[in-house]
């Protein structure tokens, strides 16, 4: 278990003070012209080594990806991202960053901007974050009136400026590439890569994009040194990490714990266990709606990290858990994350956008049971014909959670079809005249 | 280069293109709807999917992935077979099963490849999605629930044609292509949208329901409804010109025509003369050939030939008029003029009366100066390469213009109207001599505003005063450029279609100048110029200004019912050909000439349309090079002759005030009367 | 408003203000906005400047919509072709291209609001208001309700969010409430209506509760 020194994110709840006094008290803004005087390759080999993976939901190792920039400042200006698009169904960790930590990712993002050698910061924040887009401006303008960021920030001879810009209710713009193309002012269509943002980005610059949390760590990980950011966590899957744990437990929460916290450990000892006890659960979605669902016989022992959730066919995604217990009509609670996908696909590429609807279609009908018992193999091929062949992974998160549905609840959709066979209806959908 | 092996066949492709493109090196066929290799690059149909030995492991979009040496690809695997039938199906989900009343059935990318991907039958249970249909204009006709966004409008809209008004609005499912705001697109190539569009969402609203593609007999030829001469496909069916297409031409117009010379066909079928019509007691009264060829030999008897003319209009073929011009000379004229705007053409060397840059060779220039030309409305064509030459420089193309305001789809600096802007150019006294004289490869553009004015020759002479000290002639590189909008004027000028020793031009043969005034087809002027007792004969295809005008009509062939020659702006010389027969008594124009020459018995030494030619290359070598891209450097720096007036303080206008109606066809076309009062808006506008 | 038709010329054609200007207000906070970004690149603040515009109408008509003379007037604001600015107002749900009501319920229904009593909510709001379905204005012109996905509070489903504020831990009775307050132009200060401190569990923290304050070292 994780001690509350070990421990990023000390104003999690907004407890304390928000603001500038409050976040130096934390910790915050401690010697952060020291860790810029290192020199922008030592701050990416100390984040290479601490193991800091990508908290946005693909897990990528974030010392690596900064690596990626060009070392040598070109004719087009660096640029660093911040995606604060938070829209993954089950993820509200980042939302807590911002209203109440925000002081935090503003250091992160001189630190990380510094080390790619990028003078100026967009933080992309998703529209209904309305009033957290306000509390991050808020730090960003107490930044900059201290000298923290701006002209010479924190005295260190780097010019950095830090833009807060609001998306408008998107999801697809959580995607790094649809980011790029709304903040450049387009509908939030993802880009065909290669060319990767490090090399065409924002503006056609080198750009990087990171997550929220995976930024707003890395003070306190250059701060505490690599090595005891790598000792927490398990092998390869290093360091805290913010959990969210929804639906049906007695007592939800946002949490930072160790990744491969037992999943059920986690469940029973921050969120006051399953609703009913954990004999009534049913199954749990571990790392936001993209991520297959888990059924109870594993979560009785998964561990919540990267690689254990990619052995048992899942995935930590953000790390959002959605517990749902007995009561629950799977079937459902998967065909709604269905109707997300539809409302959410871009539009672009066909499989997407004809395939989201195909599938919440047949799903609707699998939660009346209104199909024929093959039809749920259609469907199920009907996601691997959207799986892989999209410009970007929404099409794969569509496919997923129905993917993970079928593999583990077949019986109960088969069920859901033979009662309402028995209830004398016809299956097949009667052809209307158009809709 | 990249050494690509696909399916085995090793190929070698540039580096920097994509798989798609080493594919089709390697002969493989890569099905698309999004990729066309003229618009920028969508990746959004997924049709192209190919499999790429260590890429990631799933199928890769070959349009938008770039090649690198070693590369191996499968077009052809297992997995690419699976995914495409699978993007297919998606496809076809949403479309509607209406291939049977829709008029891209026959030509249709979608129902193609169907045959190779498609099953058949769907899956798919649910009802389709319905799409409310847009307005386009007057030209585009659309069917939305057809539309698989593949954006290919989109882009074109914005990159070709240089109006950012077609968008895809909503998102997901609901994404809808269209504009918006209901309204017609403001595009003199909006027909190329149906061109560009893989399925039946855009198809031409004239040609709606009125033919299968394979009904049709397609006939390869050239337009002559402005002086590009576009490679054209006409295609008919019985005695009918159904509809015109561009064919790929990329020295000319690329796979792009404009909308007049794709829609004005149904001018074709209006106002023509069908037979032969002779003046009498002030009314036309229908005749025979004989009736007609007598009362003009009648005319004529005695008649000395300085008091006899005739002029050769827009859209007259090369072998009419060297016909004409032989006639002339039996019967002892020298007075001859193909210029019935007036304009001052010197036609004593050729690189002074036409587009020596090429149109090609836009892409390579990096400074443009218009003078008294407003490509859109003269050559749409031409315009979108001076667009595409801007986009290629990435906006550092710059373009000055001497002429009133106009929107061209892309920036141009206005430097003001005056001809004297030339001199001051030409002196360094403008700024923007600065821009041409460093640039490399400066040319400019002279329109016909600028020369069928009585200071005509001496802006001519001005603006190759104003090329020399810019640097435009070279050896290399010839940047003096005449913006002809007659299809006929460069054949012309080369068949030295123009007053002979002591004979009259234009002006002189008005206001009772000669007693016999022959027109071929000339219908650009007043015709209350000519004297009141001259005798008129009209010879053409069309009841316009100059037929009102006849004693006697003689009916011709239009440009779709004849072989004939045309020479481009270029002076590309290029053959037309006949895909129909001409309407009732009409024949081709060289051939009422040569009956007529029988008649006078002064016959023209041609029994065939080869002996024509034969004597046309006699004339003339360049009519032996057909087709051929007439490059060449500038070699004699000795500049046109300035004439006797000076250049004046006058502002140029523009030559062609409405593009859609420029000719006894387009104005004969409902369709252009349509596109007028449409876009009269737009083309005031574009005029300011 | 992503699933409306993408149509623009409709029966709404009767409610489109003939022109739309920015007034002083309007015009300070776009000079703001757009020199967040690099010269020449001022295409970038059309989300925000489509905002700045939503909510010049909210505060000249009480309701929160982009016209389409708004839409073009925000074109010609940043030099950008007008069916640009059409493609991203339809595009992103937060813009609404016809009129909504004086408050905007915006009920999250996503799976983890589902399974905590999103269709309480829901149900309450349409008790509340007489709304049908979604989508549809009250008939006193009071309350727009609008189907939203995912608002990203999981932790405290269901929400409610009311224009810009999360109204959380909601239920049956405490949208009543606070509809009923709404109406009596109340604003209820906005987060866990279960008064829950953020997202810390309820009945307090389980971590953080040392001198989590001091420094970390």
């Amino acid at each position: 278990m994780l001690s509350d020194k070990d421990r990023i994110f000390t104003n999690l709840y907004g407890l304390h003070d928000v603001g500038l006094k409050g976040a130096q008290g934390r910790g915050d803004w401690d010697g952060t012209a020291a860790i810029l005087a290192r020199g922008p390759e030592a701050i990416v080999e100390e984040m290479k080594s601490s193991g800091l993976r990508g908290r946005g939901g693909a897990g990528f190792p974030t010392g690596m990806k900064w690596s990626f920039m060009p070392k040598q400042v070109g004719e087009r200006p660096h640029y660093l991202v911040i995606n604060a698009d938070e829209s993954e169904p089950g993820t509200c960790k980042d939302r807590d960053i911002l209203r109440h930590d925000p002081h935090k990712l503003v250091e992160g993002a001189l630190i990380a901007s510094f080390a790619m050698r990028a003078h100026a910061c967009y933080i992309y924040v998703r529209g209904e974050f309305y009033n957290e887009a306000r509390a991050l401006q808020r730090a960003v303008d107490e930044a900059y009136a201290a000298g923290l960021i701006g002209r010479n920030a924190c005295g260190s001879g780097w010019d950095f400026d830090l833009y807060v810009h609001r998306g408008a209710g998107a999801y697809i713009c959580g995607e790094e590439t649809a980011m790029l193309e709304s903040l450049e002012g387009k509908k939030g269509m993802p880009r065909l890569k290669p060319p990767f943002p490090a090399a065409v980005g924002l503006y056609g610059c080198p750009t990087t994009v990171n997550n929220v949390e995976s930024i707003a760590v890395a003070p306190t990980i250059l701060r505490r040194g690599a090595a005891w950011f790598s000792a927490l966590g398990r092998p390869k899957n290093s360091g805290t990490k913010l959990f969210c744990i929804s639906g049906h437990v007695n007592k939800p929460c946002n949490v930072e714990e160790e990744l491969g916290i037992p999943m059920r450990e986690l469940i029973d000892r921050y969120a006051g266990g399953v609703r009913g006890g954990w004999d009534n659960l049913l199954a749990v979605i571990p790392g936001g709606a993209s991520v297959p669902v888990l059924p109870k016989s594993t979560c009785d022992t998964v561990l919540m990290d990267f690689d254990s959730l990619r052995e048992v066919r899942s995935g930590l995604g953000t790390a959002a858990v959605i517990v749902m217990d007995r009561s629950t009509d799977i079937i459902q609670a998967i065909a709604r994350l269905s109707q997300f996908y539809k409302h959410e696909s871009c539009g672009q590429c066909t499989p997407c956008r004809e395939g989201t609807g195909w599938m919440l279609r047949v799903m609707n009908r699998m939660v009346q049971g209104r199909a024929e018992p093959d039809e749920i193999d259609t469907l199920e091929e009907v996601t691997r014909q959207v799986e892989g062949h999209t410009i970007c992974a929404l099409g794969d998160a569509a496919a997923w959670p129905i993917q993970g549905l079928i593999r583990h609840f077949r019986p109960v959709m088969e069920e859901r079809i033979a009662q309402y066979k028995s209830s004398g209806r016809t299956a097949r959908p009667l052809p209307l005249a158009a809709e | 280069m990249a050494k690509v092996t696909v399916d085995g066949i090793t190929v070698e492709v540039p580096a920097g293109s994509n798989v798609l493109q080493a594919c089709e090196a390697a002969g493989k066929e890569i099905p698309r709807f999004c990729y066309h290799d003229r618009l920028s690059v969508a990746g959004n149909c997924r049709m192209c999917l190919v499999e790429i030995e260590k890429a990631p492991p799933k199928p890769i979009s070959s349009c938008s992935y770039p090649v690198a040496d070693g590369m191996v690809v499968h077009t052809d695997s297992p997995m690419v077979r699976k995914a495409r039938r699978g993007v297919m199906e998606f496809l076809l989900i949403n479309h509607p099963l209406d291939c049977p009343i829709c008029d891209q059935g026959g030509e249709c990318d979608l129902q193609d490849q169907a045959v190779g991907y498609g099953v058949d039958h769907s899956r798919y249970a649910e009802n389709k999605r319905a799409v409310k249909d847009k307005y386009l204009g007057p030209l585009v006709k659309t069917v939305m629930t057809r539309c698989i966004h593949c954006t290919r409008c989109i882009r074109f809209a914005a990159e070709i044609a240089g109006v950012e008004e077609l968008g895809a609005t909503s998102r997901g499912e609901g994404m809808e292509v269209g504009t918006y705001v209901e309204k017609a697109l403001s595009s003199e190539l909006s027909g190329c949208l149906i061109d560009i569009c893989p399925v039946g969402a855009l198809t031409s609203k004239p040609y709606a329901f009125v033919a299968r593609p394979w009904e049709l007999r397609k006939t390869d030829s050239v337009d002559v409804l402005d002086a590009v001469g576009a490679s054209i496909r006409i295609d008919a069916r019985g005695p009918e010109v159904l509809r015109i297409l561009p064919r790929i031409n990329d020295d000319v117009n690329e796979e792009w025509l404009g909308d007049k010379s794709r829609f004005a066909i149904d001018g074709l079928k209006r106002r023509r003369l069908d037979a032969c019509w002779v003046r009498r007691d002030g009314q036309l009264h229908r005749a025979t050939w004989a009736e007609a060829f007598d009362a003009i030999a009648t005319r004529l008897d005695g008649m000395r030939g300085e008091r006899i003319g005739a002029i050769a209009g827009n859209l007259a073929d090369a072998e009419s008029m060297l016909a004409l011009k032989d006639l002339m000379a039996t019967l002892g004229s020298a007075n001859l003029d193909c210029r019935q705007d007036g304009s001052a053409i010197d036609a004593s060397r050729r690189d002074f009366y036409t587009f020596n840059t090429s149109i090609a060779g836009i892409e390579e220039a990096d400074a443009v100066l218009l003078i008294g030309s407003n490509p859109r409305r003269e050559a749409p064509l031409i315009n979108a390469r001076l667009r595409k030459r801007w986009l290629q420089t990435n906006g550092a193309l710059k373009i000055g213009a001497i002429g009133p305001q106009a929107d061209l789809t892309y920036p141009v600096q206005t430097l003001g109207d005056s001809p004297a802007l030339l001199t001051a150019l030409r002196d360094g006294a403008q700024p923007f001599a600065e821009v041409l004289r460093k640039a490399a490869k400066p040319m400019l553009i002279v329109g016909q505003g600028a020369l069928l004015r009585p200071d005509g020759a001496a802006v001519l002479a001005a603006a190759w005063q104003l090329a020399q000290a810019s640097g435009m002639l070279g050896a290399e590189w010839h940047g003096f450029n005449v913006l002809h909008t007659a299809a006929a004027r460069v054949a012309a000028l080369d068949l030295g279609f123009l007053p002979g020793p002591r004979g009259r031009t234009f002006a002189g043969m008005m206001s009772g100048g000669v007693d016999l005034l022959w027109l071929l087809g000339a219908d650009e002027f007043d015709t209350g110029r000519i004297g009141r007792e001259t005798f008129v004969v009209y010879q053409g295809h069309h009841g316009d200004r100059g037929a009102a005008r006849a004693d006697v009509i003689l009916p011709g062939a239009a440009y779709t019912e004849k072989n004939g020659t045309y020479v481009n702006t270029e002076g590309r010389v290029q053959r037309g050909f006949a895909a129909v027969a001409p309407p009732g008594e009409a024949r081709a124009d060289w051939t009422i000439l040569r009956a007529f020459s029988e008649r006078l018995g002064r016959r023209l030494p041609y029994d065939g349309i080869e002996a024509l030619r034969a004597r046309m290359e006699q004339l003339n070598p360049v009519f032996a090079r057909l087709d051929v891209s007439p490059r060449f450097g500038a070699t004699d720096p000795t500049g046109p002759e300035a004439g006797d007036i000076a250049l004046s303080d006058t502002g140029f206008v523009y030559a062609v005030a409405n593009y859609y109606q420029t000719d006894p066809i387009s104005r004969a076309s409902p369709t252009m009367t349509q596109c007028t009062e449409i876009y009269r808006p737009t083309l005031a506008v574009a005029a300011e | 408003m992503a699933e409306g038709s993408a149509d623009g010329a409709s029966a709404d054609d009767m409610q489109q203000p003939a022109d739309f200007v920015f007034d002083a207000a309007s015009e300070a906070e776009i000079a703001g906005i757009i020199a967040k970004y690099p010269p020449g690149r001022q295409m970038s603040a059309v989300i925000p400047v489509l905002y700045v515009a939503q909510q010049q109408m909210a505060r000249h008509t009480a309701s929160a919509w982009v016209p389409r003379a708004a839409m073009d007037a925000v074109a010609r604001r940043l030099s950008m072709a007008p069916i640009r600015v059409y493609e991203v107002a339809t595009f992103y749900t937060m813009f609404h291209t016809r009129p909504i009501g004086r408050f905007h319920l915006q009920v999250c229904t996503t799976t983890p609001c589902w399974l905590r009593g999103s269709d309480a909510v829901t149900a309450a709001c349409r008790a509340a208001t007489g709304i049908e379905g979604w989508g549809e204005t009250s008939a006193d012109g009071m309350f727009t309700m609008t189907e939203v996905e995912c608002l990203g509070g999981c932790v405290n489903a269901p929400i409610l969010q009311v224009d810009d504020d999360f109204y959380e831990d909601m239920d049956a009775a405490r949208t009543e409430a606070l509809l009923a307050a709404l109406r009596r132009g109340e604003r209820p200060d906005p987060g866990s209506m279960a008064g829950r401190q953020g997202s810390a569990p309820e009945g307090g923290p389980m971590t953080l509760i040392g001198d989590a304050a001091g420094p970390a070292e």
